[in-house]
């Protein structure tokens, strides 16, 4: 418990102020005299702690959208089970089939590559960025992802962070397929995490774990070092720091937007109609979810790469990730919320129940001298 | 696959109905199911504590500790009942009630000096010394006709609280 209360009060100097999105009005001020009824009357605090019980803006951001029943009507049914049919029967071994494939070109393309060409680096990387686009592509056309991509391409250079939405670890492939970023993310166990370490590495991905706030400064150290240099791979970063539905957007973490580096916001909006592309971490391991996506009918998605955007003078790191936020919960139409998505992992820090007191206590005291 | 929430009958529904005393229509006791099944992640038919300040916004309220001790462990019935008090339809000794009930937190029907004193410390925390809370405490008694030593009961708490037309309500959001 002690550890998760240090690492939240060195994450409080990345929030923004809780308090200046929450509803204002529920404790109101009032004035006169300090009465026994007043000091006995707690039914502010109530209501807001059963409005939280009955509904609250942190668990709607995660909430996935339960699959409608639509099929139960005679006329629907027979329709609806030849989809399955075709979706389970023939789609999906279909995509397993050019899954494999995929794994197979790339694999026998990579380990040579990646082994023999180990004195000419430029144009070792230069292919490597080439095989783990083609297999990006791959993982998306097994999920016959429907992607339209506006805006201009993005483009290697020194000093630029793209900054992203994030609704599962598909928008990375997504991405990724279009160009070989290096990502920030968060190690993850099993085959992912296995190729994690092994190819992503060597398109420039730096991993870290969550939970270790050792690893913060480590990370910190290598997106230095990373935007520096012009010939890495352009950096992606998710400042979510966890999957969203897409219909929210939590707090940005502010590192992205510390580097002194020009920030690129890139907006992904999924289309439902056919699956629901969040990614609930806690309910479904990533394999599932892939398989989920792949015996559905399509994924489709917007992306797009919107205008490069700077520190204005006299503007902090946080504000300059809630203006970034706001263009990119503007172009995807999705709502801000207050929360840190970290707030899924450890509690909120107690310094919020602190400030509700103080204004309690500062407001019994100024009424007692009232007389 | 998560329609959990049509398996409640008409039966079930009145049933809760009943034990909340109408005060949550039908369309509301579906959206509290739907939420309860949400917070019970495990469905063990009861939300802990811990599911209880996974929630945020809950978890800040200086008196989630306290609402903790009385929601802890409710199967939906009681759940249901503990939240009716906020209903739109609850009257004000519904309401002043729940209010009693978190000040009463031995369950004896008395509220001490030292219960009133316990949730002034809740709601104050640090801001405010013990000896101030105390002194302010026993100002407002003396007021309002009563001592420290005063057992203070639910009529006592409809009399002080009753006229000032307690505003608790939360709306149940209903699709």
């Amino acid at each position: 418990m002690s550890k998760l209360n240090v690492s939240s009060s060195e994450l409080d100097l990345d929030r923004p102020n809780i308090e200046d999105y929450l509803p204002t009005g529920s404790i109101q001020e009032p004035h006169g005299k300090l009465r026994l009824r007043d000091l006995l009357d707690i039914s502010p605090t109530l209501t807001e702690a059963a409005g939280a019980i009955v509904d609250d803006s942190f668990t709607r951001c995660f909430k996935s959208i339960p699959r409608e029943p639509w099929n139960w009507n005679v006329y629907l049914f027979p329709l609806w089970c030849l989809g399955v049919v075709i979706r389970y029967g023939v789609l999906f071994p279909a995509r397993v089939l050019v899954l494999t494939i995929g794994w197979i070109i790339f694999l026998s393309s990579f380990i040579p590559v990646h082994l023999l060409l180990k004195g000419h680096d430029k144009l070792r990387r230069k292919l490597e960025r080439c095989l783990v686009e083609l297999m990006c592509s791959f993982f998306v056309a097994s999920w016959t992802g429907v992607v339209k991509y506006h805006g201009p391409r993005p483009s290697m250079r020194p000093k630029q962070v793209f900054v992203a939405n994030h609704t599962s670890m598909i928008d990375f492939i997504i991405l990724e397929q279009m160009t070989a970023f290096a990502v920030i993310m968060q190690k993850h166990p099993g085959w992912v995490g296995l190729l994690q370490s092994t190819i992503l590495e060597s398109v420039g991905c730096i991993w870290f774990n969550r939970s270790e706030a050792k690893d913060r400064e480590i990370v910190a150290r290598k997106l230095r070092e990373h935007v520096q240099e012009a010939d890495n791979n352009p950096l992606l970063i998710f400042p979510e720091g966890t999957c969203v539905n897409n219909h929210y957007t939590v707090m940005f973490k502010k590192g992205a937007f510390e580097l002194g580096c020009t920030v690129c916001p890139i907006a992904i909006k999924y289309n439902k109609i056919f699956v629901d592309a969040f990614w609930n971490s806690r309910k479904q391991s990533f394999t599932m979810h892939l398989l989920q996506l792949m015996t559905s009918w399509a994924v489709v998605c917007d992306v797009w790469y919107l205008e490069p955007q700077n520190l204005k003078p006299g503007e902090t790191p946080i504000e300059f990730a809630e203006r970034v936020r706001d263009i990119i919960s503007v172009r995807a139409g999705l709502k801000k919320v207050p929360w840190d998505g970290y707030l899924k992992y450890s509690r909120p820090s107690p310094k919020h129940r602190e400030r509700k007191q103080q204004s309690f206590a500062e407001s019994v005291l100024r009424r007692l001298e009232e007389k | 696959m998560g329609s959990t929430s049509s398996m409640l009958t008409q039966y079930d529904i009145e049933e809760v109905q009943e034990h909340c005393d109408n005060l949550f229509s039908q369309q509301e006791i579906v959206s509290l199911y739907q939420r309860f099944c949400q917070l019970d992640r495990t469905a063990k038919g009861f939300i802990s504590a811990d599911e209880f300040l996974s929630v945020p916004e809950f978890a800040m309220n200086p008196l989630s500790q306290r609402l903790l001790k009385m929601a802890d462990g409710l199967n939906f019935k009681e759940f249901v009942a503990f939240l009716s008090a906020f209903s739109a339809k609850a009257n004000m000794q519904q309401k002043v009630k729940l209010i009693f009930k978190v000040y009463d937190s031995d369950c004896n029907g008395k509220v001490t000096f030292n219960d009133i004193l316990e949730v002034l410390r809740d709601l104050t925390g640090s801001f405010m010394s013990d000896k101030q809370r105390e002194e302010v405490l026993s100002e407002v008694l003396q007021e309002a006709g009563y001592t420290r030593e005063s057992l203070l009961l639910l009529d006592d708490f409809i009399k002080i609280l009753g006229k000032s037309g307690l505003k608790m309500e939360v709306e149940v959001p209903v699709d």
